[in-house]
């Protein structure tokens, strides 16, 4: 076992070695950041200059080289624009993202799951029927256009929601958050629903299927045979095991919500490692962007390790192996 | 009886609510900008939000009013005392936020300071370069020596504010961004920052100057347009900027707000490519194989292209009124412009014959570029243009992308025609004859921003005659001379000059500023 | 149910049905998803057709006048030659002509770029599965590098290498998505091959190929047709995304996605149909598509039949 994870350790080492290579090779592809950067009123001397202060003037292998010296101690270099720690930058903007992702996860389950529940159960009934053509409209609509007709109908035209920002922090442990505050909530109420529209979707698609599949299962006939309530089948035997699949799904997907709520953070103004990943792809701030990827791909081999690590313990035909 | 004295007690107790928090929350001013600031540094990123927010917090010795003409601030007079010496006299009793004096130990701190900030990614100090030697000659007069006599001295100062020699000796961009010295002489103290949402402000009660109106200022930037009116027709903030010509009738018919206009310094406007002599990239015949040699050349073509296109009708149509059709690099008000040059009625007819005349009778194949994320409308600019220059038989495909890409071709001259902007802060037409049109001359600093590579020798003489005079007069028509001839030859085609459009609550006034920036300190209720 | 019972002659008994007619015949049980179906043939048939039916070419400028720009639906041009039934854009695009040809691109972007990004990721996936060890690993990591790459960086990137160009979105989606079919197919292959008849295809020392492509491979089937179908809806709305981040198709040949994106700027200014009637368009399209593909795997899931 813990050579299995020494060797993911390793494997995730070499993951961040070659996502560091892609990024460092694709931002100078795509362009020059002193370019976009400098001001319009700049001549050939200051562009130079300005292209030696962020150390663009050496040869990119140069440059990746020090980046990983400097890395290995640690430091994953400072963004070319706000003159700061990348890491820094990416810490203070991580709370607004995690707490969006998560009042996003918590929406998904507390609504689709109760939805998918009854889909699953009375699968031919209108209700059913009705639920899962709103699901497919969660799947279709893209994200930005719902989030500006949110923003019309609540904030616009009611006027029951703020339309954009944060709202009121609490600061714990140096980091402000949200969700603490009647004002950082509303706030946070339409960016999550926004966010979490297709997890919705997905939680009510993915129980109802599990429902359908447990529901003909032996063990449920066998349960309705000794007399168990209907209540208890569902609430207890049923439940148990849907929630397998709906846990791991919406355990990769928080992955991929937090690192990539990008439209809706900037549909509302939200200022969170979404708005500065596409901020810093933008001005193509590539020690913000290698450190902001880097972190992801951590955290999503963490994920997948706990996704395979779970998958062995509950399905014991797939063994974790290094042979 | 108790219904009354609890009646009684519930006004009276409403009452002291409202007296306490009325004022404050009239004097609360919440503004949205679609420019995100980058650092509270005044002295580390030229970019223009960056300039906005340090205009609040800090002063410059010389400043920019409404009409992009330069005006006294921290200083209050100026003259040249030598072909090479500009001496300033200095504001007196004026002090930083926290108490220290402004005198001339900090210019020259400042001065000095300026081109050595680390890391900088576009410093100010191309507008400190020509000064050679700052000298102190009294606490209230500084002299100025500059390399060769330089007229720009005043404009440029402008873009420099000033910053303490006792708070601010090495400081660091980070202690600037966490408020610790973000400290000026400014009409506003700094509350807090949050990089990528909003800056707060209190008014600063000892400035020198006109008192700003707001007690406290939230400062947010919301990047994406619609979102940004949103939250004006939401009230969730009273003020912002950059209003998308797609919103401006909606808005004009909204009784809950208002707009306000300037026109702008900012120049929308075609470079053309003039490096290639042979292939130019991004052209071909109408079959689509090369023609051997770049039509782009011959000043006919030119003179059809830009003939071909109607500027009323992207005004009306794409800009909804939001600019102004223009034939040369500024306003016709301005300072070096040219007052009787118009942009003309379309010529398609006319453009056809230059094209035949110069050898294209079917025309050709050309792709127009631009970027889709960086000035107002470009992707439906380029596509309207694309529209207009097929109609003369110049077949027209076109390409808009983000800036990032954009910006990275146009200066590695891959690309034939292309839509850039130029904002002149400055207000005179130096800034883009020399940037944009001026032969690329990296030693002198000339045609920094010169994507199309064009060249005259009859106007770098005159503009090189033009920024060693200092006499205003001869300036401006030395000036005028060199814009002729530029706007003759077709050496850019310019489109339309941008207009500044702010919208706020009603009850509102705000002094529109032909420079697009946005401070607190210009808004204020209406009377 | 009446349609199953109906077919079949009552004479001549006990024939068996071929898999393929069963499936027909299970699939046309649910009528909700039959419609669906006919919906979609309809729409691929006008996105074929485009060119022919279309009152107008709005891929070519030469057609177009900003002067017609933004005009009510009804309304007729400039020239009084033609009514733009649905309105038109802010470059006097017809928008009924903009939606046909939209349809084109959306549905080639998605269903090109879905069924490219299946091959390539059930195969990647089935590899990863079947072979273990060290290619299990490289593969799988490879995974880990592409899901933690956003989308847009991705697309920037081949943007950048690549220029712009419908052909460069589709691979940029392909570059996106195959991730998502290589872990889905591995996780369904880890199963499958433990499985009885797996080991008894290796006794038999059948060529690894063999027993990839025809015995592991069909029973990953069904997972895989529901995810496609998903996938090109998803791919769809990507693609509309990429655009309102200004990084999708050419802006002269837009999707239904560039539609919407280019008329959202005007929700608020009142002229809704510029996003609207393209977002209808788009929303039956993936609500067709999906409704296929939901009924699609209820017929293929063994474990569902009664």
């Amino acid at each position: 076992m813990s050579v299995y994870l020494l060797r993911r350790l390793i494997q995730a080492a070499l993951v961040m070695l070659a996502m560091s290579v892609i990024v460092f090779i694709g931002v100078y592809a795509i362009g020059d950041p002193v370019e976009i950067l400098i001001s319009p009123d700049a001549d050939q001397a200051e562009r130079a200059r300005a292209i030696a202060a962020l150390g663009l003037d050496k040869p990119l292998w140069e440059q990746y080289l020090s980046f990983l010296g400097n890395a290995l101690r640690g430091d994953l270099g400072r963004s070319f624009v706000f003159n700061e720690p990348a890491l820094k930058l990416i810490g203070q903007r991580a709370p607004a993202t995690l707490e969006l992702a998560f009042a996003a996860m918590i929406l998904a389950i507390l609504i689709g799951l109760p939805l998918g529940l009854y889909a699953g159960l009375r699968p031919d009934g209108f209700g059913a029927k009705a639920i899962m053509a709103g699901s497919i409209l969660g799947f279709s609509l893209p994200t930005f256009w719902v989030g500006l007709m949110l923003i019309m109908v609540f904030a616009v035209q009611l006027g029951w929601l703020p339309s954009t920002g944060r709202g009121e922090t609490v600061d714990i442990l140096g980091l402000r958050w949200s969700f603490l505050t009647a004002d950082g909530l509303a706030h946070m109420a339409m960016p999550a629903l926004n966010l979490a529209l297709f997890k919705i979707s997905l939680v009510i698609r993915l129980t109802r299927a599990g429902v359908r599949e447990t529901m003909l299962m032996d063990f449920v006939k066998f349960a309705r045979a000794k007399g168990l309530a209907p209540s208890r089948i569902i609430g207890v035997h049923v439940f148990k095991n849907i929630l397998i699949p709906v846990v791991t799904v919406t355990g990769l997907e928080l992955g991929s919500t937090i690192a990539f709520s990008v439209v809706t953070e900037s549909v509302f103004a939200w200022p969170g490692m979404g708005k500065l990943i596409i901020d810093s792809i933008n001005v193509l701030d590539r020690p913000v962007i290698v450190a902001y990827l880097m972190s992801i791909v951590l955290m999503f081999i963490v994920i997948n390790l706990v996704v395979d690590l779970l998958y062995s313990v509950l399905d014991p035909r797939v063994r974790l192996e290094s042979k | 009886m108790k219904k009354l004295v609890s009646a009684a007690a519930t006004a009276a107790f409403s009452a002291l609510i409202g007296a306490g928090a009325l004022p404050a929350g009239a004097q609360t001013l919440n503004l949205a900008v679609g420019a995100p600031v980058t650092s509270l540094d005044p002295h580390y990123h030229a970019l223009s939000p960056n300039y906005a927010v340090a205009d609040m917090l800090f002063d410059s010795l010389t400043a920019f009013d409404a009409r992009a003409r330069v005006q006294p601030r921290l200083a209050e007079s100026w003259k040249p005392v030598g072909e090479n010496v500009w001496e300033f006299k200095l504001r007196p009793n004026v002090t930083f936020h926290n108490g220290n004096a402004f005198t001339a130990e900090d210019v020259a701190f400042t001065i000095a300071r300026v081109p050595t900030v680390p890391n900088s990614p576009s410093s100010y100090g191309i507008y400190t370069r020509a000064i050679q030697r700052v000298e102190v000659v009294d606490p209230l007069t500084v002299r100025f020596h500059t390399n060769g006599a330089y007229p720009l001295l005043p404009v440029d100062l402008g873009q420099i504010q000033m910053l303490d020699s006792e708070t601010h000796a090495n400081p660091l961009t980070e202690e600037f961004n966490s408020g610790k010295l973000a400290i000026g002489t400014g009409p506003f103290r700094m509350v807090s920052y949050r990089s990528g949402d909003r800056i707060e402000y209190v008014r600063n009660d000892a400035y020198f100057g006109d008192k700003p109106h707001w007690q406290r200022v939230n400062y947010r930037m919301i990047t994406n347009d619609a979102a940004r009116t949103a939250a004006l027709l939401s009230g969730d903030v009273d003020f912002i900027d950059q209003v998308p010509t797609s919103d401006i009738t909606k808005l004009r018919g909204d009784q809950r707000v208002q707009l306000s206009e300037a026109d702008g310094l900012r120049l929308i406007f075609l470079a053309l490519d003039h490096a290639h002599e042979g292939n130019s990239p991004l052209i071909t015949d109408n079959d689509g194989k090369p023609l051997g040699h770049n039509p782009l050349r011959d000043v006919r073509v030119r003179r059809a292209l830009s003939m071909a296109i109607d500027r009323q009708a992207i005004t009306d149509r794409v800009m909804e009124g939001a600019s102004l059709p223009s034939a040369q690099l500024l306003p016709p008000t301005a300072f070096g412009a040219l007052p009787d040059r118009q942009a003309g009625r379309p010529d398609p007819e006319g453009a056809r014959r230059l094209l035949a005349a110069a050898g294209y009778p079917q025309g050709f194949r050309i792709q127009l570029n631009g970027p889709n994320d960086r000035y107002m409308n470009d992707a439906r600019i380029i596509q309207a243009i694309g529209q207009m220059w097929t109609r003369i038989g110049v077949r027209t495909a076109v390409e808009g992308q983000p800036w990032a890409t954009f910006v990275g071709r146009a200066g590695r001259q891959e690309l034939s025609a292309m839509l850039v902007g130029w904002g002149t802060s400055s207000g005179e037409p130096t800034s883009p004859l020399r940037s944009l049109l001026a032969t690329v001359t990296p030693a002198r600093g000339w045609g920094g921003s010169n994507r199309g590579r064009y060249s005259n020798p009859a106007m770098d003489a005159k503009l090189d005659e033009g920024l060693r005079t200092l006499d205003d007069a001869k300036r401006e028509a030395l000036l005028r001379e060199a814009t002729t001839i530029a706007m003759d030859d077709v050496g850019i085609i310019p489109i339309h000059i941008q207009k500044n459009i702010w919208a706020m609550r009603r009850g509102l006034q705000h002094e529109a500023r032909a420079d697009e920036l946005t401070r607190a300190q210009d808004i204020r209720p209406a009377p | 149910m009446s349609v199953t019972t109906a077919t079949p002659t009552p004479d001549k008994a006990p024939r068996v049905e071929t898999p393929l007619q069963r499936f027909i015949s299970e699939f046309a049980e649910s009528k909700l998803a039959l419609g669906a179906l006919i919906v979609f043939l309809c729409i691929v048939l006008i996105a074929l057709f485009a060119p022919l039916i279309a009152p107008q070419n709005p891929y070519d400028l030469a057609q177009l006048d900003i002067m017609d720009g933004r005009l009510e639906p009804g309304s007729r041009n400039g020239d009084d030659t033609m009514t733009f039934w649905l309105g038109t854009d802010d470059q006097g695009r017809d928008m009924l002509s903009g939606i046909m040809y939209g349809l084109r691109i959306s549905l080639m972007v998605g269903a090109g770029s879905a069924i490219v990004a299946a091959v390539v990721g059930a195969s990647l996936g089935m590899l990863a599965a079947y072979a273990g060890g060290k290619t299990d690993t490289v593969i799988m990591r490879l995974v880990d590098l592409q899901l933690s790459f956003p989308t847009i960086l991705s697309a920037l990137m081949i943007l950048a290498f690549l220029g712009k160009g419908i052909m460069n979105v589709v691979i940029a989606l392909i570059v996106v998505e195959w991730a998502y079919y290589a872990r889905t197919v591995r996780g369904t292959a880890l199963v499958e091959r433990r499985r009885e008849y797996i080991e008894a295809a290796q006794c038999l020392a059948l060529p690894t190929r063999r027993i990839i492509f025809r015995h592991l491979l069909p029973n990953c089937m069904p997972p895989l047709i529901v995810v496609a179908t998903i996938q090109i809806a998803r791919a769809i709305a990507l693609e509309a995304t990429l655009s309102f981040l200004g990084l999708g198709v050419p802006i002269t040949e837009p999707s239904l996605g560039l539609l919407i994106a280019n008329g959202y700027e005007y929700m608020l200014s009142g002229k809704y149909w510029i996003s609207f009637y393209p977002g209808i368009a788009l929303l039956v399209t993936i609500v067709s598509i999906n409704l296929v593909g939901d009924h699609l795997r209820d017929v293929l899931n063994p474990r569902l039949k009664k």
